[in-house]
């Protein structure tokens, strides 16, 4: 066991923070009131990060911007903007650097310190975390909280999950494995792939302790080496301890700027073929980065030196994003003219790497699909894995190119309910909003005992709900039909993720209609709401 | 046979070699080649099967188009379906599609015949959806491509929206007739469909009656009295 102690900062809702101390959201509520006014930080139409007061308001953070603001009308919107967020971290590093040496970044928002130096110099871990929270305090963050641990990711977890009062927690020596077992296995996501914690849950593992039982082997050959690494971490074996680790200078890239460079994609830019060598230079020894030193020196022998964590590994672009962030941080007082890279945790890869998963596909056509993946986005390209479920929409799961295919849920064991062969052809990823009436022309509505109150005669697709051209405008006859059958899946959950009714509702049925045109539909209903889940075309 | 003396031999090996090059680079001589296609569907198609360097328009009918690169898929090619954003995974699973040889590209964004494109000889078949208007310059770019590296593209548009220029044969489904379900009971357990198929070389379509899919998932002929199929299935 380590003996290395680690301490984080967690500064909640961080791209809030550094909006509203960066005067983007000053408004009526004035500085200092980032409490009053409900402010949303959004990325790409979905909101990232929340003010108490518009979490009070019932925004989350996953929400459509719309949904957001149709259940706070007053809310401010601001745009992400990493790079302001980690030029507004900077001073709060540096408030906390002036009592805790050796700070590393693992992200605008949180840190880290290695917990040892700063508890012998201000009386014990529980005096260093509440020294740093009236720092931080007195830096602009009054929300802030400590975790102390072995290892980062442990430390993270216990500022994340430290009470308000008095806002730290600490886990003893050696008690990592005992504190994580008790987590939600979702803290493990930005570690293993987004969707792995929702099919460890269809696993059965619930909490991280659970799947810090399987057996590394397993765990190994079923998730890769991002699964192993979640797996080191789930144990409490994070061998990314906060500080105090030789740089290996042999695998460092250093790039020096001449003429010295004042703008940061000019930087970034240039850096680029230095961040694909290293990481390339790393892979050659099978090794991957997790820990990295960027060092800015400028053209009057200023330096700013940051070290970065990351919660999986650095690909060229992390390196890059590190790089910019530290930019944006400030710091330096002329141009920039040198760079160094110092990798200072390397992990062993692991048994898989890109590339082999899925078969061995032939070079060409990995070539393609790569060269598609970089023109569309990675998530843009994939395979389909088929496994259990109801619906026919939960039972294929989408797997981007190059990511391995995650085992699903079991195809075989009984799955009541689930549509005999054949199947449908098209499959809607949203259903499709539509209407269905009776014969007198009176809406077809589902009681809770699963029947119909009418037998289905007519049905549309409703305006706007039309997923595609060609499908059929107006209203069509009823030819034949089958059904309702209950598909009461998830009712427990307010998951609303494929869930059409957007929220819980209780009973879904499934009907199948064919139309006097001939052709077949799947048809879905709850109370008096109708969609279209997929057709038979 | 005569011996040609060394340095001779050796500037042959190069000119070949350099034909060789220059064909596989503008693929002059990339053979049209006959891919498996599945027996109910292969009688239809002009030369007996689906070939390489052809395009096969499909319309109003998802099922026809995925059947289509069922035959190639359950013989080991890699396939491709762009633009086809609920592409039923599981049915095709059904028709014989091998789908860890089948690559999704759900939404290709603003330019999906460049997509297409990027595709063409990495991949054997390539299924793609609804893409707008495709120009004839660009349709006759893209067949060259396709000849050239010896892939099939399947173009599945709604009924009623022009078919893809260009394509060596259309198919239609001109009528369906869904077994199984009553009113208000039953379940679907299969449809008849009415396949026409017209191509460049016959001026007469051709008709046929297919079961797609049939109540396994399958596609065949309709060579059984449909009540006999139904009774069984039921």
């Amino acid at each position: 066991m380590s003996t290395r102690r680690t301490l984080v900062l967690w500064c909640p809702d961080w791209p809030v923070t550094a909006a509203v101390l960066g005067g983007q959201g000053a408004g009526p509520g004035g500085p200092g009131g980032p409490g009053r006014r409900p402010v949303a930080v959004v990325d790409r139409g979905q909101v990232l990060a929340v003010s108490p007061a518009a979490r009070a308001a019932g925004v989350r953070r996953g929400l459509r911007v719309r949904e957001a603001q149709s259940r706070c009308a007053e809310l401010v919107v601001l745009r992400h903007d990493p790079g302001a967020e980690a030029r507004a971290f900077e001073p709060v590093l540096r408030a906390v650097e002036a009592v805790a040496p050796g700070v590393q970044v693992l992200r605008p928002g949180t840190c880290a310190v290695p917990a040892r130096g700063a508890a012998s110099y201000l009386g014990g871990e529980t005096a260093a975390a509440a020294v740093l929270l009236d720092v931080l305090e007195q830096a602009g963050v009054p929300d802030a909280r400590v975790g102390v641990a072995d290892g980062p990711f442990s430390a993270e977890q216990a500022a994340r999950t430290a009470e308000r009062l008095p806002g730290y927690q600490v886990v003893p020596t050696g008690g990592d494995r005992p504190f994580l077992a008790g987590l939600p296995v979702e803290v493990l996501a930005p570690v293993l792939d987004p969707d792995a914690p929702d099919l460890l849950r269809r696993l059965g593992l619930r909490t991280v302790g659970a799947f810090a039982d399987l057996a590394p082997g397993d765990v190994l050959a079923r998730f890769g080496s991002s699964g192993g690494r979640a797996h080191r971490l789930a144990r409490g074996d994070d061998v990314a301890a906060a500080g105090g680790r030789a740089p290996l200078p042999e695998l460092g890239r250093t790039v020096e700027l001449d003429p010295p460079l004042d703008r940061a994609d000019q930087v970034v830019a240039t850096l680029r073929p230095a961040a694909e060598q290293l990481v390339a230079g790393l892979a050659g020894q099978v090794l991957v980065c997790t820990g990295l030193r960027v060092e800015l020196t400028d053209d009057l022998g200023g330096a700013v030196s940051r070290r970065w964590l990351h919660p999986r590994f650095f690909t060229a672009a992390d390196v890059l994003d590190r790089v910019r962030w530290q930019l944006a941080g400030g710091g330096l007082g002329a141009p920039v003219a040198r760079v160094d890279l110092l990798p200072e945790d390397v992990e062993p890869q692991g048994a898989h790497t890109e590339g082999l998963w899925g078969g061995g596909p032939d070079d060409h056509v990995h070539q393609a699909l790569t060269r598609v993946q970089s023109r569309l986005g990675h998530r843009a390209v994939g395979t389909s894995v088929v496994g259990g479920g109801r619906g026919p929409a939960d039972r294929t799961t989408f797997v981007p190119w190059g990511d391995r295919p995650l085992p699903t849920r079991p195809g075989e064991p009984p799955w009541p309910g689930r549509l005999p062969p054949p199947l449908p052809s098209t499959v809607l990823t949203r259903p499709a909003q539509a209407t269905v009436v009776g014969a007198a022309g009176s809406p077809a509505v589902l009681d809770d005992r699963g029947t119909l109150s009418v037998p289905p005669a007519r049905f549309r697709v409703d305006e706007g709900g039309r997923p595609a051209a060609g499908w059929p405008v107006g209203w069509q006859p009823v030819q034949a039909w089958a059904g309702p059958w209950p598909a009461d899946e998830r009712w427990w959950t307010d998951d609303t993720r494929g869930h059409p009714t957007g929220g819980p509702t209780g009973f879904l049925a499934r009907l199948q209609v064919v139309g006097v045109d001939g052709s077949a539909w799947l048809l879905l209903v709850s109370a008096g709401h109708w969609w279209v889940e997929a057709r038979y075309d | 046979m005569t011996v040609l003396p060394p340095e001779l031999a050796e500037r042959l090996a190069a000119a070949r070699s350099a034909a060789a090059r220059a064909d596989r680079r503008f693929g002059t001589t990339t053979a049209r080649r006959a891919l498996e296609t599945l027996p109910a569907l292969a009688a239809l198609l002009p030369g007996g099967a689906l070939h390489t360097g052809s395009v096969y328009s499909v319309q109003g009918s998802v099922a026809l188009a995925t059947a289509l690169l069922a035959g190639p898929s359950a013989a080991g090619e890699w396939c491709g379906v762009v633009g086809v954003p609920g592409f039923g995974a599981e049915a095709a699973a059904g028709m014989g599609v091998d789908l860890s040889r089948t690559v999704l590209v759900p939404d290709p964004g603003a330019e999906p015949v460049a997509v297409v494109d990027a595709l063409v000889g990495a991949l054997t078949v390539v299924l793609v959806g609804p893409v707008g208007r495709v120009g004839g310059a660009a349709a006759e770019r893209l067949t060259a491509r396709l000849r050239q590296r010896g892939t099939a593209l399947v173009a599945c548009t709604p009924l009623g929206s022009p078919s893809w220029p260009q394509s060596t044969a259309e198919l239609a489904v001109t009528g369906s007739d869904w077994q199984g379900l009553g009113d208000g009971h039953g379940h679907l357990t299969g449809r008849v469909a009415e396949v026409v198929v017209q191509s460049r070389r016959s001026a007469r379509p051709q008709r046929a009656r297919l079961w797609l899919p049939d109540h396994e998932g399958r596609v065949a002929p309709v060579t059984t009295p449909v009540e006999q199929v139904v009774r069984a299935a039921g």
